[in-house]
């Protein structure tokens, strides 16, 4: 039966957005094509269509980005820290200025809802800017000594499933703090960070201070193990971070590495029970579960179990899945097919080791790459789906019976950046944070961010902070 | 004495045809699933304090999400249709005359003049005193299925002792009232006198039985801007429903803070709750402060999320409002005609 | 080793001395290597000490096994705890001056004035981070003011447990100068002594096992740091690593190693470390991990 109250379409315009045919790398102030001249191409993961062509760069254009960097280095870090933050500021305030267009635009090349860019990505990524321009000329008193020097070049990774946060949680500091960089998006979403060098422009930002370079894996391969680097920031896989960090051993090259996780949303008998439901979709569903903070593993008090299963069952069945532009979509496109590929491997694992598995009934699209969001009950320890990232949205449920009990499988991982207490009992609260190995707690609530809030990873989940006092750290020479 | 007087009007009582669920007289007691938690002051109170938490901050966050959601065209048109048919059309002033309520319910019967395809309000919602007028108005202009609801037991601050409220009541009720609005003891309640409140609820309930007809429907008003929390909402959601409530309702519209999404919202989640506990359905009101059609239109899509087709009625769903049907009414000419209306063409109160 | 019995003259009767056997000092025992295997250990001008452990992978591993089993308790205690338990350390280190003047002249070629006055300086800088205890999360913590309803604090934590290769040259006050920043956060080490130095290292292991330092917080292997740091720099449940002692190559395949869990790697200075001058925060600030708590502001 068709509910009485269907939501019409409602489609956020493709019309704020101007996308070229194809774009260059952005290297030293300008557009310009790959040195070999390789381009690829980037689709919407909603429809597979294909938005545009963009540069492939190869060694030779690191080379060319990296001297550029270099060469604008010593101008802008001798640059008052006042004026930095000015550049700053104005980056800021042109992502609000554009931002309606910056979400359309991510939205197409992620596929992630429009909800999400609009009312999470973009604001964020405009604040973040505007707190690191603040810092720009007050880094005498962030605690690093009385005069922090910049590292130089900072060769900044990033991922696919925040392009436009990630790069603002990369670039904004390493600038505020006198660096260059040159930065590299991931292959499946290029295109925001490409109108962000057009942001760059816009603020009048001197040339060579930031760099883009698209391209794939071995493009980021050969920038952090460029010689001329001074600083390697990476946020993506654990895998690719462990062989990041092999490659820049030895080195003199800084480090910080943003990685995997699996975190454990706790819910005690006695949390705020509808809140701690919002809380375990948020924290499984929001970006289609790729987010590397996800509250992957729902633990779950034995003694609420069956009433916490039931009205998190039900709240799903009004999760909206589909097109990410139109406004009430709650759960986008997965990012490619090789993360589908991915998902569903481990999910259909899930099944074959006998856990047991829930999704409502909502109808995906035929085209593009879509996987319906998914519980899975009956799962222990032992599951890979309780071990391994799944990187979608596929909550794994395990139960506990005492506090103690819910810290060992919390902190049984490899992992440790997030995780998620639900109690209304305060001093409960406060010895579960403690006790709890992951760079952010949050308790009663989930997936929560702000650039003055530092974050980061325990264990394998990689090494730094980014955002707050904290994240400044990792692009000074301290 | 409720024992007998529930048992005796028992089987004069029809079910009514638009809800299903309801129950069919004023409770013996709590539902039989919940019978031990109305046992006694001291286990009621146990009961209340061990419902759930609400987290003040993660509720506003979802209700703000849900206001978020982008209602167009066919579903605007929907909602706005659903909206009006939902309106307890109110007045509730001291200037209140006759002139002034039939004015009001020949518009609840015929919102816009220019268009007879606008829905009727579910009700017209006056004091004691106006409800025979309101009733002859209604019936003479062809609004014999638009209620009169009134408002009752020393509305709006219930600073009365009982026996004033019941006989305010059943005045309203031998007046012809379908529905009592009454206002629970907010200082028994803060001092956390329960069974006050509680006992008072069904002391007004029973005051709504008639033998001539179906009992007046009883809508049990919380003032949420006075119990001040989430969690004394919730406690005041169960202690009504409990009591026997056919409707709980957020606000009197008289005091700073009235309907919000999020204090509605807390109601939605405990009538859900509390009919997959009892099998008993009970409809919401939030009143006071929806004054636009896109207000109105956040809380349906709030009850479309949370609580889904059941509650998309008029039966279980009403807005207490007066100058939310005229946006509704011109954001339906805009529908109709693609252009946007003005004061000018809707009719004043 | 350092205190021979000299001729008292005459025909008197000289007194043959007693000298020590040095252990390794593991989960706060002192057991010899399971290898079986001792190497021995001269000062500068190449004159035989004593015989030294030469600890095995296998010694590494109880090592670790120790330190992770010590964490809970060492990382629970309470700041102040920790700071007193440093604390009675240099207490107790002052009450073995002479002997540890002794050991340090022999092991780095010192005058005794010298070696006496790098003695005090260890001793010095213990007390130094005893007052660190519970002050590096007030200055490395903090609230943060989070664009939202939202109490937001971040608190740094131990790492774990850290392997600790000291440095070669300076045998005491350089190996409390990378001990002590490792412990006083809460974290459980696991060091590896100077290769050429290691008795004033083994020694002070008996110090920390009569100051209430409880065992497992610190252990100390001697032998070859290549062989023990290997094994450690691999091992999965060491989350950290301190590569002061290692040579820009071993450095270099120790960190690669690291890598395969992720841990935290501080790399060896550039320079010879001046060990006298003020340490700073920021071996400490190495070997902790901040968290941020979020929790909602509502009533």
């Amino acid at each position: 039966m068709s509910p009485m109250f269907e939501y019409a379409p409602a489609p956020e315009s493709r019309a704020v957005v101007d996308i070229a045919p194809s774009y260059g790398l952005f290297v030293d102030g300008e557009f310009r094509e790959a040195a070999g001249g390789r381009t690829f191409k980037t689709v919407s993961p909603s429809t597979e269509e294909v938005l545009t062509e963009v540069a492939h760069a190869g060694a030779e254009d690191v080379d060319t980005a990296v001297a550029a960097a270099r060469r604008a280095f010593a101008s802008w870090s001798a640059l008052p820290g006042a004026e930095r933050a000015k550049y700053l500021f104005r980056i800021a305030r042109i992502i609000q200025e554009r931002s309606r267009e910056l979400a359309v635009l991510e939205t197409l090349d992620n596929g992630k809802p429009i909800r999400e860019t609009r009312d999470a990505d973009l604001p964020l990524v405009a604040a973040h800017f505007f707190y690191h321009a603040g810092w720009a000329d007050k880094l005498a008193h962030a605690g690093y000594g009385p005069d922090p020097r910049p590292l130089g070049v900072a060769a900044q990774v990033i991922p696919w499933n925040f392009p436009l946060l990630m790069l603002a949680w990369k670039v904004a500091p390493a600038l505020a703090c006198g660096n260059t960089v040159v930065l590299k998006p991931a292959e499946t979403t290029p295109l925001s960070a490409l109108f962000f060098a057009d942001v760059c422009r816009q603020a009048g930002l001197p040339k060579g201070v930031v760099n883009i370079l698209t391209g794939d894996g071995s493009t980021g391969a050969a920038l952090v193990a460029h010689e001329g680097v001074d600083k390697v920031a990476f946020t993506g896989s654990t895998a690719v971070g462990k062989q990041i960090a092999r490659t820049v051993a030895g080195s003199s090259k800084k480090l910080t590495l943003e990685l995997g996780g699996k975190g454990a949303n706790i819910v005690f008998d006695d949390a705020p029970i509808d809140q701690a439901v919002e809380g375990i979709v948020n924290g499984i569903y929001f970006n289609q579960g790729q987010v590397c903070c996800a509250g992957s593993r729902l633990l779950v008090q034995e003694s609420v179990q069956d009433e916490l299963l039931d009205a998190l069952r039900r709240r799903l069945s009004t999760l909206r899945v589909g097109d990410p532009l139109d406004k009430n979509t709650d759960v986008g496109a997965i990012n490619s097919a090789e993360q589908l590929a991915r998902i569903t491997e481990l999910a259909d694992s899930g099944e074959a080791e006998g856990a047991e598995r829930w999704s409502p009934a909502c109808e995906l699209p035929e085209r593009g790459f879509w996987f319906a969001p998914t519980v899975f009950t009956g799962v222990t320890q032992a599951h890979r789906i309780a071990r391994e990232e799944i990187f979608g949205p596929v909550l794994s449920v395990l139960s506990f019976r005492t506090p103690d009990e819910a810290v060992a499988k919390a902190n049984n991982s490899q992992y440790g950046l997030s995780a998620g207490v639900w109690t209304e009992k305060g001093s409960r609260i406060l010895a579960m944070a403690g006790r709890l190995r992951a760079g952010v707690v949050w308790a009663n609530t989930f997936n929560k961010f702000d650039p003055t809030s530092p974050f980061g990873g325990y264990k394998e989940s990689g090494f730094g902070r980014e955002g707050g006092r904290h994240g400044l750290e990792a692009y000074l020479d301290v | 004495m409720t024992v007998c007087y529930a048992r005796r009007y028992a089987p004069l009582v029809t079910m009514p045809a638009s809800s299903p669920t309801a129950p069919a007289a004023p409770p013996p007691a709590a539902p039989p699933a919940l019978a031990d938690a109305t046992a006694s002051d001291a286990a009621l109170r146990r009961f209340l304090h061990g419902l759930p938490g609400v987290d003040a901050v993660g509720l506003e966050a979802r209700a703000a999400q849900l206001g978020t959601r982008s209602i167009k065209t066919t579903a605007k048109a929907y909602a706005i249709d659903l909206a009006i048919s939902m309106i307890d059309l109110t007045t509730l002033e001291g200037a209140d005359t006759p002139g002034k309520v039939r004015a009001l319910c020949a518009k609840g019967v015929n919102p816009d003049p220019t268009d007879r395809t606008v829905p009727k309000v579910a009700a017209i919602c006056v004091y004691p005193d106006m409800v025979a007028t309101a009733r002859q108005a209604l019936d003479a202009g062809g609004g014999q299925d638009v209620k009169v609801a009134s408002v009752a037991t020393a509305f709006p601050s219930g600073r009365a002792e009982l026996g004033v409220k019941l006989a305010d009541t059943r005045d309203a009720v031998a007046a012809g009232a379908d529905e009592i609005d009454m206002v629970i003891d907010r200082g028994a309640f803060l001092s956390g006198r329960y069974m006050k409140v509680f006992e008072e609820i069904r002391a007004v309930k029973q005051a709504c039985a008639r033998a001539d007809r179906e009992d007046a429907h009883l809508k049990v008003i919380f003032e949420n801007g006075e119990l001040s929390t989430y969690d004394n909402i919730r406690r005041a959601s169960w202690l009504a429903m409990l009591a026997g409530a056919d409707v709980i309702k957020t606000s009197t519209g008289k005091v700073a803070v009235n309907a919000t999404p999020a204090n509605t919202l807390v109601m939605l989640e405990a009538v859900r709750d509390f009919r997959a506990a009892t099998g008993t359905q009970v409809g919401v009101k939030p009143a006071g402060g929806i004054r636009t059609a896109k207000d109105s239109i956040r809380y349906l899509v709030m009850v479309n999320e949370v609580l889904g087709d059941d509650w998309l009625h008029p039966d279980w769903f009403r807005f207490g409002a007066s100058s939310l049907l005229n946006d509704l009414l011109m954001q339906r000419q805009k529908l109709t005609t693609g252009r946007y209306s003005g004061p000018d063409y809707v009719t004043v109160d | 080793m350092s205190e021979q019995s000299g001729n008292t003259g005459g025909a008197a009767r000289t007194r043959l001395g007693v000298a020590k056997t040095y252990k390794l000092f593991v989960g706060g025992k002192f057991p010899r290597s399971e290898s079986g295997r001792v190497y021995e250990v001269t000062d500068t001008r190449g004159n035989r000490l004593a015989n030294a452990p030469l600890a095995s992978r296998k010694d590494a591993r109880d090592a670790v096994v120790a330190a992770r089993k010590a964490f809970g308790g060492w990382s629970g205690a309470t700041a102040y705890n920790r700071g007193q338990i440093l604390y009675r350390i240099a207490e107790m280190l002052e009450g073995r001056r002479e002997q540890f003047t002794a050991e340090v002249a022999a092991a780095e070629g010192l005058s005794k004035a010298k070696a006496a006055a790098r003695v005090d300086a260890a001793i010095d800088r213990w007390v130094w981070y005893a007052g660190w205890s519970d002050k590096i999360t007030q200055v490395a913590g903090g609230a943060n003011p989070v664009a939202g309803p939202y109490f937001n604090l971040s608190t740094p934590e131990p790492t774990g447990v850290v392997a600790v290769l000291a440095p070669q040259e300076s045998s005491l006050l350089g190996l409390v100068s990378v001990l002590a920043p490792v412990i006083v956060s809460g974290n459980t080490a696991v060091v590896v002594a100077s290769e050429r130095a290691p008795l004033p290292a083994l020694s002070l292991a008996e110090v920390l096992a009569t100051s209430d330092l409880p065992g497992g917080v610190v252990n100390v292997l001697s032998g070859r740091t290549a062989e023990i740091a290997t094994p450690l720099a691999a091992h999965a449940d060491v989350n950290a690593i301190d590569l002061t002692g290692a040579d820009a190559d071993l450095a270099r395949e120790l960190e690669t190693a690291a890598a395969d869990n992720l841990k935290r790697v501080l790399r060896p200075a550039d320079a010879t470390s001046d060990w006298s001058a003020d340490p700073g925060v920021k071996r400490m600030l190495s070997f902790v991990e901040t968290k941020t708590v979020w929790h909602p502001v509502g009533v």
